[in-house]
């Protein structure tokens, strides 16, 4: 199974889809954009000011699945011993950080009109500024340890600790009574948001996904150029 | 009808304040990993073109190297 994964096979795929990959994020991101700003409907409390929604929430869901997927490649690479599943979690933190300075930032402008405050150490903000740690340390770690089998093992030991604060940010809502709604959209559960707004939620949730992907992509064949580079010195 | 737009009742600022930052916020991130994506390879092909003939030969068996120097090409086309 761990062939599928093979360096030079990702590399072959991803030189040839990264282009089709941003025309497909630029198609459904202007449809994404039109939907949130134009066509969707504004709510009966919250006024117009509920657009936000449709950049914060995709934001907060990517930066979350990210860290997620990045804590199970680790422990992947942590027990079979796989370096490539360690330069995959590597190439997709870039991503994941700046989602999550995305959906902080947005959350704090929407809080302003609704909330009245910029900010609250409410438990699902303060959580969410954990995780924003947790990347920051990931990243910060690949950069500081020049050894990489110690880079390995450091970033691991930061992402699966980290990913225990992922079950917190998502129950945090439902253990304590805190300014932060309760989630609108689930899957096991029906959802109670209007169809009119869960398709453009949905849209700019695919458009977020597809600019995820991409960097992922991008930054996945820089890392591999970088480890061909020293392999050339070694010729 | 513009300015319903634009002012969205009072809340055109924070709407359009968090819809900027979000779409900066990704054309800051695809700029600085497009950057050091096309460095990385023109490093590589710098190195590359240095090697001798016998090491050229060695280096080209991998398929890797050749889609890193033709995708070097065809980012600079």
């Amino acid at each position: 199974m761990f062939k599928l994964f093979e360096p030079n096979k990702i590399f072959s795929i991803n030189s040839r889809i990264t282009k089709y990959i941003l025309l497909l994020f630029i198609i459904v991101l202007s449809i994404g954009l039109v939907e949130a700003l134009f066509l969707s409907p504004e709510d009966y409390i919250q006024s117009h000011s509920v657009r936000i929604m449709y950049v914060h929430v995709p934001s907060a869901w990517i930066a979350l699945g990210i860290f997620s997927l990045m804590a199970l490649l680790s422990i992947i690479s942590f027990i079979f011993k796989n370096k490539n599943f360690s330069i995959i979690a590597k190439s997709l933190a870039p991503s994941g950080f700046v989602f999550n300075i995305v959906a902080l930032v947005t959350g704090s402008i929407w809080g302003k009109p609704t909330w009245g405050s910029w900010w609250a150490w409410d438990a699902r903000i303060t959580s969410m500024l954990i995780l924003l740690l947790f990347y920051a340390m990931y990243i910060l770690a690949w950069r500081i340890f020049g050894e990489r089998e110690k880079a390995i093992k450091i970033t691991s030991i930061i992402a699966i600790l980290g990913a225990i604060n992922v079950p917190i940010i998502k129950l945090s809502v439902d253990w304590w009574s805190t300014l932060h709604q309760n989630s609108s959209v689930n899957i096991l559960s029906e959802s109670t948001i209007h169809p009119s707004m869960l398709l453009p939620l949905l849209m700019m949730t695919a458009a977020f996904s597809l600019f995820a992907l991409l960097i992922f992509l991008m930054k996945y064949n820089t890392e591999l150029i970088k480890i061909k580079n020293k392999g050339l010195d070694r010729l | 009808m513009i300015n319903e737009i634009l002012f969205m009742k009072g809340y055109g600022l924070y709407v359009w304040s968090a819809f900027s930052f979000t779409l900066i916020s990704f054309a800051i991130l695809y700029t600085l990993i497009k950057i050091n994506l096309v460095k990385e390879q023109n490093k590589f092909s710098t190195k590359f073109s240095l090697l001798d003939k016998e090491k050229v030969k060695v280096a080209q068996i991998q398929s890797t190297h050749r889609e890193i120097l033709a995708s070097e090409i065809s980012s600079k086309i």
